[in-house]
């Protein structure tokens, strides 16, 4: 997994609540069968004007030019900036393989879904909680202002705006220690394999038509 | 000490250590697998090196991808060339580790959220994950099931455990009785609509109450399934003896004298009289009509007697910018009423309601009527080859077929569009799915849900009709 130690990056404003995973990786394209190459496909329906076909070449399809990373002004976008329960919907891993392929480090919101929401920390993407206020004043902030950069630090769990206002976020200490490093879960995990064995072992005693069932 | 919920009860007994920061490895029983969100996984256990943790403990079937029309050629002739890869990649994963799949054509196969159950895969008292947010479906037997990522599906498959944080509580009550014509759809939606669609985030909610107590299993899967409409990953169903009665038979139900052992283990599978919820959300059943959402989130739900909201009467300007952009996408006018809405097309299946009494409820309302002129298309499809097969015993088949919807194979279908089946641009569609979601039943599709005996009832009337004026 990719580590996520300290970025700084164009931000990008989404306005909008509730967005789906639907929205971020649409149906006809969770065909494939590898982790990467979705980015293309990011939010499909609202930046081409065409319906989207899996395996196709998005260079020349027409685009919606008010769709928000088609603008001029947020080409290379890696931070984004979105309203509450983003993410929410289908537990599709897709959604952050395309944030992630598309070049999105880190996404900024009031609220997310929770599958949503832990699928990111397994992609060495970001999700950053800020109150409601906090991600008012940096859509404000960010429309008002070309060119406006975001610093993420996840070491000091602050976001850091172009006047060098330090903006501090709420992080599970697990989930920042294995963003930080780059650590793989399951190897954490079965590092209490045995763990895992005594706990089995009880369960089959207590509940033995739970194992050897399914065959 | 205050008792335990249900929840706590399920958590408690799964779990395996708790880590210094506070998050928890739970002890996962289930594995349910499809086609598309694990082939990633299966790749990833190959290039680490590593094998399943227990074969046993996982089941596999496909179901998003699969054709809906006939299909006796096999998955050779699927013909979307990466649908097939799909389910073919399925099938080689499953037999190269070992796992049980009812393959396509299987008559075991089906829906997983339909499947599972049906097979006794899925018992009270278990822990169950499956890459797929409707996983909350199986809670309704008293199960703790989670959907999840791709990468937690390897996690899984690879340790067997989850690593998890422990929800809260929120107790849903509905209590009395409702009323003809009312089902376990309309009371989720509404459920969703009072809550809204992230109100239930970062809780395990558990629906009691009488309508529940005295609603089937299918009606509680139904109810279950679209917790997650309402944010919470958990939907859960205290187990009584409607539960036993459902699982006794089942083909991976315990036999003999573990049945018995496991029946008084599951008897503490409720929540103790004195168990704190952090929030409860108490609701009529009385109150209740049936409901149809107008809107692009499933919290957009009205009574089908209602009108279309009009965002003049909201405050919050994020509210009022997400009705504005749900009229536009939905072409709809604010204070238009829900039964001046023209349908194209009607679909009755998916994980959600696509069980026999679905299907029955439906039947009963077509019977002897036919799909009116103006819809192109109304789909019946069941939810896996055993529901098919009973519906086919009770001649629900030939009722549908004689008033001119369609019966097919069983599958996830219109639901999310990822087979033929599809809304066209700017269609209306009276859906017994899940997520009304813009672009989910196919590009520019517009998504009404409902029950399943308003979605017939819509089928023979053209436009929405409130069902109890057809079964007086």
């Amino acid at each position: 997994m990719n580590k996520f130690t300290l970025h700084t990056g164009v931000a990008a404003p989404m306005d909008r609540a509730n967005i789906d995973t639907d929205m971020i990786i649409p149906k006809q394209f969770l065909k494939s069968i590898k982790r990467s190459g979705f980015g293309k496909n990011l939010f499909d329906e609202l930046r081409y004007l065409d319906e989207g076909q899996p395996d196709q070449e998005c260079t020349g399809r027409p685009l919606n030019k008010d769709f928000v990373l088609n603008q001029s002004r947020y080409q290379g976008t890696s931070v984004l900036l979105a309203r509450e329960n983003f993410g929410c919907g289908s537990s599709r891993e897709h959604a952050p393989w395309a944030l992630e392929d598309f070049g999105i480090r880190s996404v900024i919101a009031p609220s997310f879904a929770e599958i949503f929401y832990n699928n990111c920390f397994k992609n060495g993407l970001l999700p950053i909680v800020l109150s409601e206020e906090q991600v008012d004043k940096l859509f404000t902030e960010v429309q008002a202002n070309e060119g406006y950069e975001l610093t993420v630090n996840l070491e000091e769990q602050i976001v850091v705006t172009p006047s060098g206002e330090k903006i501090a976020f709420e992080i599970d200490d697990f989930r920042k220690h294995c963003l930080l490093n780059g650590l793989d879960d399951i190897g954490l995990t079965l590092q209490h394999a045995d763990d895992i064995r005594a706990y089995e072992a009880k369960r089959q005693a207590e509940a033995p038509w739970l194992f050897g069932a399914i065959k | 000490m205050a008792g335990q919920t249900l929840y706590d009860k399920l958590f408690d007994a799964h779990l395996v250590r708790t880590n210094e920061d506070g998050s928890s490895l739970i002890y996962i029983d289930r594995q349910v697998l499809h086609e598309v969100t694990s082939p990633q996984a299966f790749e990833g256990l190959r290039i680490a090196g590593r094998q399943p943790w227990r074969i046993d403990a996982n089941i596999a079937t496909p179901d998003h991808n699969v054709p809906t029309t006939e299909r006796s050629g096999g998955v050779d002739l699927i013909v979307d060339p990466v649908s097939k890869i799909q389910v073919k990649t399925l099938d080689e994963n499953c037999d190269e580790f070992g796992i049980l799949e009812f393959k396509m054509n299987d008559q075991r196969q089906g829906i997983v959220h339909v499947m599972a159950p049906e097979q006794g895969a899925i018992l009270p008292g278990v822990t169950a994950v499956c890459g797929d947010s409707h996983t909350a479906t199986l809670g309704a037997l008293g199960a703790l099931a989670h959907g999840v990522g791709t990468s937690e599906v390897e996690h899984v498959l690879a340790t067997q455990c989850l690593i998890t944080k422990k929800m809260k509580n929120m107790l849903v009550r509905v209590d009395g009785e409702l009323g003809l014509g009312v089902t376990p759809k309309d009371v989720v939606l509404h459920v969703i609509g009072v809550i809204g669609t992230a109100g239930g985030t970062g809780y395990a909610i558990e629906f009691g109450g009488d309508v529940f107590r005295n609603m089937s299993m299918e009606g509680r899967m139904t109810v279950c399934n679209m917790a997650i409409e309402a944010g919470a990953r958990v939907g859960l169903v205290a187990v009584d003896q409607i539960t036993v009665d459902y699982v006794e038979g089942r083909s991976f139900a315990p036999k003999g004298e573990q049945w018995d052992q496991a029946v008084e283990a599951w008897k503490d599978l409720v929540s103790d009289a004195d168990a704190e919820f952090d929030e409860t959300v108490v609701i009529n059943g009385a109150d209740i009509d049936p409901q149809v959402t107008w809107g692009t989130s499933p919290e957009m739900v009205v009574s089908v007697n209602d009108q279309v909201p009009n965002p003049a009467n909201e405050t919050d300007q994020v509210k009022i910018d997400g009705i504005n952009r749900a009229l536009e996408y939905m072409g709809l006018n604010a204070d238009q009423k829900i039964t001046d809405i023209k349908l194209d097309r009607v679909f009755i299946g998916s994980c959600t309601n696509s069980r026999i009494e679905d299907l029955r409820d439906a039947a009963k309302v077509v019977e002897g009527r036919k799909v009116a002129d103006n819809i192109i298309q109304a789909l019946v499809v069941p939810g896996s080859g055993l529901v098919k097969e009973q519906a086919e015993q009770e001649g629900l088949d030939k009722i549908f077929v004689e008033a001119g919807l369609e019966w097919r194979e069983p599958g996830c279908s219109m639901c999310l569009a990822m087979n033929p089946d599809k809304l066209g641009n700017g269609e209306h569609c009276a859906s017994t799915s899940n997520r009304n979601f813009e672009g989910r039943q196919g590009f520019g599709g517009r998504t009404h849900l409902v029950s399943p005996a308003m979605a017939a009832a819509a089928a023979v009337s053209g436009s929405f009709v409130d069902v109890r004026e057809l079964i007086k």
